[in-house]
């Protein structure tokens, strides 16, 4: 007899999981592989170029869309079959949805939070999201940015244990983003866990845990921001303006030179750590000094370039995927 | 390579007990909500509700309208647009008015967003033909009340064949508009069909010239369309008979082919 078995594993299990992730639209495969998990608690990003099929995969997830093959799960539940109970506990703000023109930020509120069987208290909720003055305004007459806050308020409003958040930021002053990028990072303290897509890099880096990286379809990184940014051959830039001429070469010729660029008398030296202690040691011994040096990590922008940039190459996109399953 | 079989899903995670209706508030919070919309539309206010009793009201004060014609066997025209005054709320607010609410809904991606919840988007649906059928049925009540008191023309009579034949003629103008919330990309696209098929259907109601007194040829014709059927069958419950089946029937399946195609070709997004 197989009696319900006791589930030992239930609280290790990932929140959101999707695995070998198909879907086509008229024959074009728009996702094609895809497979990662979420942890209860995390930022986690799904990053790529516009088209990579980031919003595809998460419509998988909200149950939006029916995979082609692979499989989708949210708490254990399967988003399509198991609509009703996914759509409880799974906050969204889509890409480009927007509400009834004439309908008030306290009428789309509430009229929310009665689809729900848990709601939070959404008078609070729209408090803390800084929209409490805001109640009878007609959705029409926001602003960019207080649309985007009710939009959280609305995916926060049935108390869910994670929120899908796609182009979140997009088309905001990078002020109201600041604030939004706040509030996400609020939504997170309080226990809630984020799935956020997006394509800013900079917006990945200052909050994602860890990202995946979506090209054409596939996945074509996963990790913490720090590790896709390590895992480039020239993580460091150095740039300098000598105070005599430096050839070429030379600076090429460093250990763990990648690129060097000159413009006019600056130069820009891409490479290590171990880069960055031969060409001081060069300087000293040359007796050059080097104005407004500057050095600093490679942002996850130049790693997702050179992730995107390479996302046919089967070897990296081959280990994305072993390293996803391990 | 990846994995090939999908976890067994987990146990319900409803509360037990939960049954059926387990969201039972999410309609009437749509639908009180979408009624509150309904009341800042005054465009589609008045189209709907104003327009028809005034129509009526502006044709009963021309004088000759007002007398017998024998023409029309004995009855005067202001009596024929009555029915033509009800079958107009219908059509405005079936064809004209809600598919381009439905289709607007649908192009702001606001159908999409609702299907992202527990709640789902045919309670929008519902809660639009509910309410642009209640605003016609007000419509047809001011229709009723100023032909009597104005104008002298008897309410219904046949009672119980007349409220069958609103409620079918209603069914029949909002299930067209839904095939053209269905088949419209664009709001733009719903409004300029709607406002072509607005001329023909208002014709064969007879909005220009009463059914009854078309020529026999063209009026078999018309009998034989949605709205010129409604109308006779209207006119028919109006004046103390029962409506006559065919006419009911020639309505009632325009209705059920209207409905069929709605669902079928119905998008939401």
């Amino acid at each position: 007899m197989c009696a319900r078995r006791p589930r030992r594993h239930a609280r290790a299990m990932p929140l959101i999981e999707v695995s070998g992730l198909r879907k086509e639209y008229q024959g074009r495969p728009v996702v094609d592989g895809v497979s990662f998990s979420v942890e209860e608690g995390e930022i986690f990003g799904v990053l790529g170029p516009n088209g990579a099929g980031k919003t595809t995969t998460v419509e998988c997830v909200e149950g939006l869309r029916t995979p082609d093959a692979g499989w989708v799960r949210v708490a254990g539940l399967d988003p399509v079959a198991g609509h009703d109970d996914v759509a409880q506990l799974l906050g969204a703000q889509l890409q480009e949805s927007q509400l009834q023109p004439k309908i008030t930020v306290g009428e789309a509120l509430r009229m929310y939070s009665a689809f729900y069987r848990q709601p939070a208290d959404w008078r609070s909720l729209a408090a803390k999201l800084g929209l409490q003055d805001r109640l009878g305004v007609r959705f029409g007459r926001l602003s960019g940015g207080q649309k985007q806050r009710l939009f959280i308020a609305l995916a926060l409003v049935g108390s869910p244990r994670a929120v899908v958040l796609d182009e979140l930021t997009t088309g905001l002053d990078p002020r109201a983003r600041r604030t939004v990028w706040e509030l996400v990072e609020d939504i997170r303290a309080s226990g809630v866990t984020v799935l956020l897509v997006t394509h800013l890099m900079e917006e990945a880096q200052r909050l994602c845990d860890r990202v995946a990286v979506i090209d054409g379809g596939r996945l074509a990184a996963l990790g913490t921001p720090a590790e896709l940014i390590s895992q480039k051959a020239d993580p460091t830039v150095i740039a300098f303006t000598p105070s005599q001429p430096l050839p070429e070469a030379e600076l090429s010729a460093l250990p763990g030179a990648r690129s060097v660029r000159t413009q006019g008398p600056r130069v820009t030296l891409h490479g290590t750590d171990e880069t960055v202690d031969a060409l001081l040691t060069t300087l000293a011994r040359r007796r050059i000094t080097a104005g407004q040096l500057r050095v600093k990590d490679a942002s996850l922008d130049d790693a997702f370039l050179d992730l995107t940039g390479n996302a046919s190459a089967a070897p990296r996109t081959a280990h994305a995927h072993q390293e996803n399953l391990t | 390579m990846t994995t090939a079989h999908p976890p067994a899903t987990a146990p319900s995670a409803s509360p037990s007990g939960a049954g059926p209706g387990r969201d039972p508030s999410a309609l009437p919070a749509v639908l009180r909500t979408e009624f509150r919309l309904f009341l800042r539309e005054p465009g589609a206010l008045f189209w709907v509700v104003v327009f028809p009793p005034a129509l009526l009201t502006i044709l009963g004060c021309i004088p000759s309208f007002r007398e017998a014609s024998a023409d029309l066997g004995g009855r005067r025209t202001v009596d024929l647009y009555v029915p033509v005054a009800v079958l107009l709320s219908m059509i405005v607010s079936g064809v004209q008015t809600m598919p381009s609410i439905l289709t607007g809904y649908r192009e702001r991606g606001i159908l999409r967003r609702l299907r992202a919840t527990p709640a789902r988007p045919h309670h929008l649906l519902t809660a639009q033909i509910v309410l642009h059928g209640c605003a016609s049925l007000a419509s047809v009540l001011l229709v009723l009340a100023i032909g009597r008191l104005a104008f002298d023309v008897s309410v219904p009579r046949q009672l119980a064949g007349y409220l069958p034949a609103v409620a079918l003629t209603a069914s029949a103008a909002l299930s067209l508009g839904a095939v053209l919330s269905a088949a419209a990309r664009t709001t733009k696209i719903a409004q300029t069909v709607g406002t072509l098929a607005f001329f023909p259907m208002m014709f064969t109601a007879g909005v220009w010239l009463p059914v009854q007194a078309m020529p026999d040829t063209l009026r078999h014709v018309v009998e034989f369309t949605p709205f010129g059927a409604a109308s006779q069958a209207l006119d028919q419950a109006a004046t103390g008979s029962w409506p006559g089946w065919t006419h009911l029937g020639v309505t009632a399946l325009w209705t059920a082919v209207f409905a069929g195609t709605a669902v079928r070709r119905f998008r939401w997004e």
